[in-house]
């Protein structure tokens, strides 16, 4: 027995959380249930909806997405790497996935952007709320894992929730900073005119948080891509069980082509949102041009444009 | 009945800012009070402003003069004292009273524009319209005309990001201006615009006070901007305001060696009028009397000119003593007009610094008249060119006895000149 032993007791922390959520399976269940049965719900349904369309119509699809939003070159590697992605024989397991991020991140993000609201407006709600994010970003996102299977049993669901948790952070800490670096001057011109607090927060501070909102959208967006892979380990069909089956037989063939797989996905999804949080950047993007046109047409008949 | 009334005001930071008041009513410095914790930004400000006057608060940056115009529209609450807006006192309202009143009575011009750079000029100029629920196409027709009056006309479905610095200005001033308030606070708006460009600006805006009478309160730390613009001014320092005068009595009677000191770097020949300088003669001739009249005058006076009036005493010419002096040895009755000295006529209102060319050219004082374009006095050139120097002892009262003086070397000029 170590002499520190009789100075300090041992905290048996662990077993008073697996206590309490052996407490909460037992007593509120109905609640995992319902969160069961809609995710269940919703990542089946997008799954068979994005798999009915056949990979060489959706591929193209895609591609005019990134032409719309981005750029030309992201259309033309969109089509050649999801085609790499379908003659690798990964195609339905990327889909898959793709439905897990996407129901993942539309969760994470509709908790996060209010929440991160609240704690830019209030100051007792940020000082709350910054240690319980830090807790949830650098706990081992493995270990969210295991209350998941707890309460969910395997498959995709556990998986979503440890994926909405761990990807939730960067949502709320990138909203708070956004309305908070929003100029002084501007809110106080809101104020001068005699906005109220709601008119201020909806006219002035989102719109001009709206890039760095994006930003947090686009980390969400790849922390949820990155808890995906480990979501396999729980049984979540997609690349992440691919890369999970190939560490177990050791085979190095599935497990480049699987982890490609995901590479591929992340750069489009992440060229994508960067796209969406700054358009200005983007002057030859459909989206762009189309803007352009219009403004040049309303000039033309000199409904805007400057009398000299 | 003044439009802002601001009586004892005090705003004070920190925690539990009302003992900052008790110590400083009985007499503790502001040093001292940091020292405790709170920072006296407004100690105990007095003034008023009557409706349609251009009232400018001036002072150094830290004097607490953008706490104060924040003050005015509630955006800051009074630690102590009273803000009466019309016949509404400010601090015994509510929020949505306060909000009602910015909607209504009170509106802003920002120093660094605060436009909001997602919405179009139009929907910038509209932004006060908005708040307050007004309908589209009636907010649009008013910021339109607002865009109109500020120089912007066709400028209104662009991004306020395609505007220059002075354009961008003349967005926030006609948000302002739109929002159809009596009171317009401006929190140094010009200061972050370049001389030339603000120069304009400061034009534009006494033109549109005196179109269309709006009562401001302007905030600058330019002296100069505070003497072009000011009806009266402010001076503050260090929270508390130690002057308010007209430009004249701040730039002839400061009230401490503060307000002189910093009255040494102003332009003076850009603040001080014609009306400020000119003398007036001891005796003026009528247009119906004859030489030998004015030749007397002229010997009691014993200067080498003399004034003419019609009857409506408009100025009719000058006259000089060797021109009298021919016509009475040859025993004329005509009043001996020259053409070679004609006569120099400026406004009372001009700024000295352009009276020079006009000076320059005419070896006659100069003569002002008032608005009616009748006669006030006389300006001459060693009277100019000793007011634009930097002493600030040339002032109203005893500026004729220098006149006597001055006599001498301007009639030595005339003589050089012929």
């Amino acid at each position: 027995m170590n002499p520190e032993d009789s100075l300090l007791p041992r905290v048996p922390l662990g077993t008073w959380v697996d206590d309490s959520f052996d407490w909460l399976k037992e007593n509120v269940s109905w609640l995992f249930d319902a969160f069961s049965a809609i995710m269940n719900f919703l990542v089946g349904n997008l799954t068979d909806l994005l798999m009915m369309i056949p990979a060489l119509a959706l591929i193209p699809i895609l591609a005019l997405i990134a032409l719309t939003l981005r750029s030309w070159k992201l259309a033309v590697g969109t089509v050649i790497g999801f085609a790499l992605v379908l003659s690798m024989d990964q195609w339905e397991t990327m889909v898959q996935t793709m439905a897990l991020v996407l129901v993942a991140t539309v969760f994470a993000v509709a908790i996060a952007v209010p929440l991160g609201v609240l704690a830019a407006l209030n100051s007792t709600v940020s000082a709350l709320v910054k240690p319980i994010m830090d807790f949830m970003q650098t706990m081992p996102a493995f270990v969210y894992l295991i209350p998941a299977v707890t309460f969910f049993s395997i498959g995709v669901v556990p998986g979503i929730f440890a994926t909405i948790i761990f990807a939730l952070p960067p949502g709320v800490r990138m909203t708070e900073l956004g309305i908070r670096q929003v100029d002084a001057e501007t809110v106080e011109a809101g104020e001068a005119f005699g906005a109220t607090r709601g008119q201020i927060l909806r006219g002035i501070q989102l719109p001009l948080a709206v890039p760095t909102i994006m930003a947090g959208v686009n980390q969400v967006i790849m922390l949820s891509l990155s808890m995906a892979v480990i979501a396999g380990m729980v049984g979540a069909d997609g690349l992440g069980k691919e890369v999970v089956q190939a560490i177990s037989t050791q085979d190095l063939a599935l497990g480049v082509e699987a982890g490609l797989a995901v590479v591929i996905l992340a750069v489009f999804l992440d060229r994508l949102t960067a796209a969406l949080g700054n358009p200005g950047d983007y002057r030859t993007s459909l989206l762009a041009l189309a803007q352009k046109a219009i403004a040049q047409r309303g000039s033309a008949m000199g409904a805007v444009g400057p009398a000299a | 009945m003044p439009a802002i009334t601001a009586d004892g005001l005090y705003k004070i930071f920190g925690r539990r800012p009302q003992r900052g008041v008790e110590a400083l009513q009985q007499g503790q410095t502001r040093d001292e009070l940091r020292d405790s914790g709170l920072t006296a930004a407004v100690i105990d400000a007095s003034f008023s402003v009557d409706p349609g006057e251009i009232f400018v608060v001036m002072g150094l940056s830290g004097s607490g003069k953008s706490t104060l115009i924040r003050m005015v529209n509630g955006l800051l609450p009074a630690t102590a004292g009273e803000l009466v807006i019309g016949d509404d006192t400010l601090s015994s309202m509510n929020s949505a009273q306060l909000r009602a009143v910015r909607r209504k009575r009170i509106s802003m011009v920002f120093q660094h524009f605060a436009l909001l750079p997602h919405r179009t000029v139009g929907e910038n100029a509209a932004y006060g319209l908005e708040i307050s629920g007004m309908n589209r196409s009636q907010r649009e027709a008013k910021a339109a005309e607002a865009l109109e009056m500020v120089g912007l006309k066709g400028w209104g479905g662009y991004k306020p990001s395609a505007l220059s610095g002075g354009m961008q200005q003349r967005v926030g001033l006609a948000r302002a201006l739109a929002a159809g308030t009596d009171i317009m606070l401006m929190d140094e708006a010009f200061s972050a615009l370049d001389p030339l460009i603000r120069r304009d600006m400061q034009d534009q805006l006494v033109d549109l006070q005196q179109r269309l009478e709006k009562t401001i309160l302007f905030i600058t730390h330019d002296l100069n901007e505070a003497m072009r613009l000011g009806d009266r001014i402010a001076m503050m320092r260090d929270g508390r305001i130690v002057q308010v005068g007209t430009s004249d009595e701040i730039l002839n009677e400061p009230a401490n060696d503060y307000v002189a000191k910093f009255i040494q770097d102003v332009d003076r020949s850009r603040v001080m009028t014609a009306g400020s300088i000119m003398e007036r003669p001891e005796k003026t001739l009528g247009d119906a009397q004859g030489p030998r009249t004015a030749h007397r005058m002229l010997r009691e006076t014993h200067n080498s000119w003399l004034v003419v009036l019609r009857r409506d005493r408009t100025p009719a010419g000058v006259l000089w003593e060797d021109h009298v002096a021919e016509a009475v040895r040859l025993g004329h009755d005509e009043l001996p007009w020259s053409v070679a000295y004609e006569m120099p006529v400026v406004s009372h209102d001009t700024p000295i610094a352009e009276l020079f060319a006009a000076s320059a050219q005419y070896t006659n004082p100069l003569v002002v008249v008032d608005d009616d374009g009748k006669f006030l006095g006389v300006i001459p050139r060693v009277t100019l060119l000793t007011a634009a120097g930097t002493g600030h002892e040339n002032g109203n009262g005893n500026g004729s006895a220098r006149s006597d003086a001055a006599v001498g070397p301007d009639h030595a000029m005339n003589g050089g000149a012929r």
